[in-house]
Order: C-alpha cells, then sequence, then structure tokens
C-alpha cells in the first residue's frame, strides 16, 4: 500500500508570537519550527500502517525552504521518500487554491491513502484534507482516531462531539484527517536521522505542477486574543464545585 | 513533539546541521518523556534507571559515534548533543551512556580483535550487555599509573588479581575492562561477570550521583583466556585514549546540567516576589548572576562545539580535551551554586533539580580527570614543564 502524508511545518506550539509591523503576519526570525502536531500523528498512523501491511510512506510538504527540517524529520522517522512543493508564498494562499496544489502533487504518486492532520496549528482552517479528497474524487472521513485496513477497504473510527464515536467504512483510495494524540508518536533514532540523508526529496513548484498562485483571500490584519481577568466564582455544593472546577481545567484551561 | 527550545544567546543554533539538531531534539525528548517522571525517585532511593536501558539502545545511543557492530555512526559533534541532552536530565544518566560508549565499546572497538568486536558490540549497543571501566583503585586515583592489579601469564591465559573501585556500571556490568600490570607494561582485558574470582560490589552511601550504580571489582586468581585481552590495549596511554573520549562527552554533558540551572533559577526569578512587590529578577545583584551563567553557558558550548568539530576533524588533541572538561565542569558546579544561591530555601528542595545537579557535578569535577589534574596537563602544555610530582 502507498501512503502519502501531506504535513505542514508551523511555528513550534509554546513560540512567542511578535506580530510584525505590517500586522498581517508574525516576526519569523529566531521561531522555531515543528511538524504541524496532528500532521505527527498523520505521519505516525502511517507508519503503523506500513510497519504492519508494508508498502510505502510518501511525505508531501508544501512550503518555503525552511520546511526542509521536517520533511528530514519525517524521513527520520521512517518516511521512504518526499515531494516538497517548494513556495514562500503559500502563507497567503487561499485554502483552495492550496488544495489544488497538493492534490497535483498527490496526483503524481497515485497513493492508496491520503492521510493528515485535521487541521494545522497555525491558521486551523481544517480544509485542506477534505478538499484534496474533492478535488481528487476520493472517499474521506475527517477527525479519524482509528484506521483499520481490509484489502480494499478501510473501516475508521471518527471522533464526534460530546464523546460520541462513530465508525465508517470506504473504498481505497481514500484521505483521512487525523485527530492528534491518537497513537505514540515515535522517536527518530540516530540510525533512522542518519539514513533519512540518503533518502530522495524531490522538488516540485507550482509552475512545475501547472497550478496558479492562489490569493482569493486576502489576510487583513492579526491580533493577538486579549488577555483579560475574570474571577468567576463556582457555586453549588462542594461536589458539584469540584465538577464544575475539573470541567473547567479541561476544557478551558486544557490542563488537565 | 514539542520543539527544541534551549539556551541559545548567541543563536548557535545557526552552527548546527539540521541533522545534528535532529539527534538533540531525540535525546531532549526521550530524557523529557522518560527520565524526568522518574529522576526524582531514582535519586532518593540511589536507584539507577535501567528500565530506560533498551529503549536507549534502540535510539542508537550507545557509542553513537563508532561507526558498524550496530552503532549509529553519529559525528563527534552529534554525539556531543546528546550527551549534554542526557545530562540535562542527570549527571547518573549521561555516566552510564559514556561509560558504556566511550570507556567499554570504544576501547573494544580500538583495541579489540575483530572477533571481539562481532561478540561484544552489538549486544553493547543495543543494551542487552551493560559495561563497566576498572582503572581506578582504591590507592591510586589521580596516578592510575601506580596500579597494583596484575595479569600474570597462566599458559594460554591469564590470571588477575588485585582491586579496582568507584566503577560506574560495575555492579550491572555484564563486561568489565580492566587495566591490569603485566610483565608487558599495562594492558586491557575483557573480564565477563561470573568468571571464577570475579566479584562486585556496590558503593552505598554517596550523598552525588545517586542515581548511578557506583561499586568495586575484585580479581582473586581470576583466570581468563589470552583471547579476553585486548591485543592494541598496551601501556596506561591505550587506558588514557579511552579517557580522552568520554571526557569530550563530559565537556558537552556538563553544559546540560549548567542549562536546566540556568533556566530553573531563572524562570523562578522572575516570579519570586521580594520586597514591594517585586519579582526578585528585577535585582541587579541577581541579574549580575544571570548575565555571569548565560555568559559562561554561551562560552562552554562555543567551546564545546569547537572542540567537537575539531574531533570530526581529527585534530582534537588530549591537551584541548582537559580545556574543555576542566572549563566547563567548573563553570556548571559554578552555575549550579548561584542557581541555588538564587532559589533562596527552594533551592535545597528535591522538587528542583539544582541541589541534585550540584551534588552529581561534584563527581563529575573529580572523575575522569580532577580539576587540578587537568590543571596540570594545561600547565605542561603551555610551559613544557610536568608538574605532576
Ligand atoms: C561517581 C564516580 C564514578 C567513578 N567512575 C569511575 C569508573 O567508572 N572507572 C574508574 O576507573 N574510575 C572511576 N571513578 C574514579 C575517579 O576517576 C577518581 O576518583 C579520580 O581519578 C580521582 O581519584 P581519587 O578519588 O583517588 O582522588 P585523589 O587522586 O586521591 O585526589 C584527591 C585530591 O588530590 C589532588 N591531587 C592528586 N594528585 C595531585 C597532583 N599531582 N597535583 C595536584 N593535585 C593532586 C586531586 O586533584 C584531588 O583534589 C569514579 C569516581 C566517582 C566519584
Amino acid at each position: 500500500m502507498k501512503i502519502l502524508v501531506a504535513l505542514k511545518q508551523v511555528p513550534a506550539r509554546d513560540s512567542i508570537l511578535e506580530i510584525d509591523s505590517s500586522g498581517r503576519t508574525f516576526n519569523h526570525t529566531g521561531l522555531q519550527s515543528e511538524i504541524n502536531e496532528p500532521d505527527a500523528y498523520a505521519l505516525e498512523a502511517a507508519l503503523q500502517l506500513k510497519d504492519q501491511q508494508g508498502g510505502e510512506v510518501v511525505v508531501l510538504c508544501a512550503g518555503p525552504e525552511e520546511a526542509a527540517s521536517s520533511i528530514r524529520e519525517a524521513l527520520a522517522k521512517g518516511a521512504d521518500r518526499a515531494l516538497h512543493v517548494l513556495d514562500d508564498t503559500l502563507e497567503e494562499w487561499d485554502p483552495l487554491s492550496l488544495a489544488r496544489l497538493l492534490a497535483k502533487a498527490a496526483e503524481t504518486e497515485s497513493p492508496d491513502l491520503i492521510l493528515t492532520g485535521l487541521q494545522s496549528d497555525d491558521t486551523g482552517s481544517g480544509q485542506t484534507g477534505v478538499l484534496i479528497a474533492s478535488l481528487l474524487g476520493m472517499a474521506h472521513a475527517t477527525i479519524v482516531m482509528k484506521i483499520e485496513v481490509n484489502g480494499r477497504t478501510l473501516k475508521v473510527k471518527r471522533e464526534l462531539e460530546g464523546g460520541w464515536f462513530q465508525y465508517v467504512s470506504m473504498p481505497l483510495p481514500a484521505v483521512l484527517t487525523v485527530q492528534s494524540g491518537i497513537n505514540k508518536l515515535r522517536y527518530a533514532t540516530l540510525m533512522g536521522i542518519k539514513k533519512a540523508k540518503s533518502k530522495e526529496v524531490k522538488t516540485l513548484t507550482s509552475k512545475s505542477l501547472g497550478v496558479p498562485a492562489g490569493h482569493k483571500v486576502v489576510l487583513e490584519r492579526l491580533s493577538l486574543p486579549r488577555k483579560s481577568k475574570e474571577t468567576v466564582m463556582l457555586a453549588g455544593s462542594p461536589a458539584e464545585q469540584a465538577a464544575q472546577l475539573v470541567e473547567k481545567l479541561k476544557f478551558e484551561v486544557k490542563a488537565l | 513533539m514539542a520543539s527544541y527550545r534551549g539556551v541559545d544567546y548567541l543563536l548557535l543554533d545557526s552552527l548546527f546541521s539540521e541533522e545534528e539538531k535532529l539527534v538533540r531534539q531525540t535525546a531532549r525528548q526521550f530524557v523529557q518523556d522518560r527520565l524526568m517522571p522518574l529522576i526524582q525517585a531514582c535519586y532518593r532511593e540511589g536507584r539507577f534507571p535501567s528500565e530506560l536501558i533498551p529503549e536507549m539502545g534502540e535510539l542508537g545511543f550507545f557509542g553513537a559515534n563508532l561507526d558498524g557492530y550496530g552503532c549509529a555512526g553519529m559525528s563527534n559533534v552529534e554525539y556531543g548533543l546528546i550527551m549534554q541532552e542526557l545530562e540535562r536530565g542527570d549527571s547518573g544518566l549521561r555516566s552510564f551512556v559514556s561509560v558504556q560508549g566511550a570507556l567499554v565499546m570504544y576501547p573494544i572497538f580500538t583495541y579489540g580483535t575483530e572477533e571481539q568486536r562481532k561478540k561484544y558490540l552489538p549486544e553493547l549497543a543495543a543494551g542487552r550487555l551493560v559495561g563497566c571501566f576498572g582503572l581506578t583503585e582504591p590507592g591510586f586515583g589521580s596516578n592510575p599509573g601506580g596500579m597494583t592489579t596484575r595479569a600474570a601469564r597462566d599458559g594460554a591465559g591469564w590470571v588477575l588479581n588485585g582491586e579496582k573501585t568507584w566503577i560506574t556500571n560495575g555492579g550491572m556490568a555484564g563486561v568489565a575492562v580492566v587495566w591490569a600490570r603485566t610483565d608487558e607494561g599495562i594492558q586491557g582485558f575483557l573480564v565477563e561477570r561470573g568468571s571464577p574470582g570475579y566479584e562486585t560490589s556496590d558503593l552505598h552511601g554517596k550523598l552525588s550521583m545517586r542515581a548511578s550504580v557506583t561499586s568495586s571489582l575484585a580479581f582473586r586468581d581470576c583466570r581468563i583466556p589470552d583471547s579476553m585481552r585486548l591485543p592494541d590495549a598496551r601501556g596506561l596511554k591505550a587506558a588514557l585514549g579511552c579517557l580522552s573520549q568520554a571526557r569530550y562527552g563530559i565537556g558537552w554533558g556538563v553544559i546540560g546540567a549548567a542549562i536546566d540551572c540556568f533556566e530553573t533559577a531563572r524562570d523562578y526569578a522572575k516570579v519570586r516576589k521580594q520586597f514591594d512587590d517585586r519579582p526578585i529578577a528585577s535585582h541587579q545583584l541577581v541579574q549580575e548572576k544571570l548575565a555571569w551563567m548565560i555568559t559562561e553557558i554561551t562560552k562552554a558550548q562555543l567551546l564545546a562545539l569547537h572542540c567537537g568539530r575539531l574531533k570530526d576533524a581529527k585534530k582534537l588533541e588530549p591537551a584541548h580535551v582537559s580545556m574543555l572538561k576542566r572549563n566547563n565542569v567548573r563553570m556548571a558546579l559554578e552555575c549550579a551554586r548561584l542557581s541555588r544561591d538564587l532559589m533562596g530555601a527552594n533551592g535545597i528542595m528535591e522538587e528542583y533539580p539544582i541541589m541534585r545537579h550540584m551534588c552529581n557535578l561534584e563527581s563529575v569535577f573529580t572523575y575522569e580527570g580532577t580539576d587540578h589534574i587537568h590543571t596540570l596537563v594545561i600547565g605542561e602544555n603551555v610551559t613544557g614543564v610536568a608538574a605532576y610530582r
């Protein structure tokens, strides 16, 4: 089975972001980047499928030159080779144009399965995977927690709201967008890092793929969330207060 | 997969390759995920976290800068970065990996026969076998050339008699690299656990390196075949060759301990308030200490990196390594002491890593050539006069 994993490089989660003078983007100097978190889980899911069934894992990444470090990391973890669609204007592309670019690049590989994260940690539009599926006429499922492949059929577990799950089956080829935290991420072993040096990274461009640059959506202004301090008094019996507190720590503060 | 956040005042990251940064990230994450949840209890109980050995083997940490025989074939800079991240966790973990790689695998790789390499290196690389290095004796520490452990020819084999002490990993090692005096000068031997006449006993009551096993090795008419001799390990120089490898790793490792102390103290100073509700970080005396630490850490990083590049170019001399070990260990110990001071009473508690690093670094100051001995190596290098005796 050939699995394509579309991954994006984003600023590291704990970065301190400063909006630059244009007001439309942030200062990139000195920022650390990493593989978009849900994409890292998509990669892990792909590597686990390969461990079980054999086949090939190909990484697809559209981004500037610097994204090469995330591609290397994916190769070091065990992906076989990569496609890098080199472009440093992608930040200004709208999701549909970007999906056209990725779909075109994906097409050159005719994968059985395309995995990607359910959304990116930076822009968070959550459309890329679904749009790719639609452009390529493939079946798809979003917020996937578990993947089972039986021959040419997929069975996946999807996360719904309020603790509900849905199981769906679909034929291959298909596109799945993967939820964070569904598996245990592996480390890049030192041997893997060494091996990655000699793995193939094919460079493509929007021009070589024949995809016009897309700027349908214009970003007007970025602003940091306003911080406000607000004291909330929890009412009720001690047990009720504790339950409310746990709720807040879990879902608002995300500390639990 | 939190990316690497380190202390990088001078943008030194621009001097590392993508691979080097990936190696550092793997070591960093491993320490963060696996060691940090354990280390406080391990240190308190005086226990080495041996459950981490197999995974460290899988990741390629043992003998990482050796090539072939199941080793990862990393550069010396990459190896150094692994040491830094391990010691950011705990000097005991770094010591384990130093001994396994630089003091056991390196001599087998460098001075051993092809059969010895094939037999031991893959097992040691995978962590299925643990090794130790026996040079120091009760009567001979800084001056190992005076050793009294003897190996005498006995038919086709050898008989070992004597005692080694302060041996890291001794009690848990399946194989020991042992240095002994012979009629042909000092030589290196491999002794397997369970050999008749070979016994180990662990040292208890250490107030430093508590998450590391330190033992004594006793040899009483311990007979081993000649195939257990490292044929090219002749003279004290061969033993010192191993120490040079390990000291190089220490030069990097202690930077990790220093960084951990600095970051802990800096973060604390920003939130701890005294006098008029001001964070202690706003006081000039506190800032002076933080400024000293970050400057010294940065200089130590540059020194280590330069030595690493020299080593990769095969131009690193033992006298260079002495400067690296001496400077960086002193620096780290001073950072630990200053950090302890900045944290006030909290600085002495086990919830913070400072006291643990400080106590560990007292051992690091002494082992692998004391601070004095490296001072004398540097002194000899610049004057041509050896001042050891
Ligand atoms: C935790 C730990 C782990 C260790 N692991 C190992 C191991 O795995 N294998 C191994 O072989 N050894 C190991 N050692 C031993 C270590 O290498 C020795 O402790 C070290 O070489 C110093 O020897 P010593 O303790 O006998 O001190 P001494 O040599 O007695 O030194 C005491 C003091 O005298 C000073 N001194 C001695 N001679 C001179 C001189 N000529 N000029 C100026 N000052 C001098 C020293 O600098 C020091 O300050 C370990 C030690 C520790 C603490």
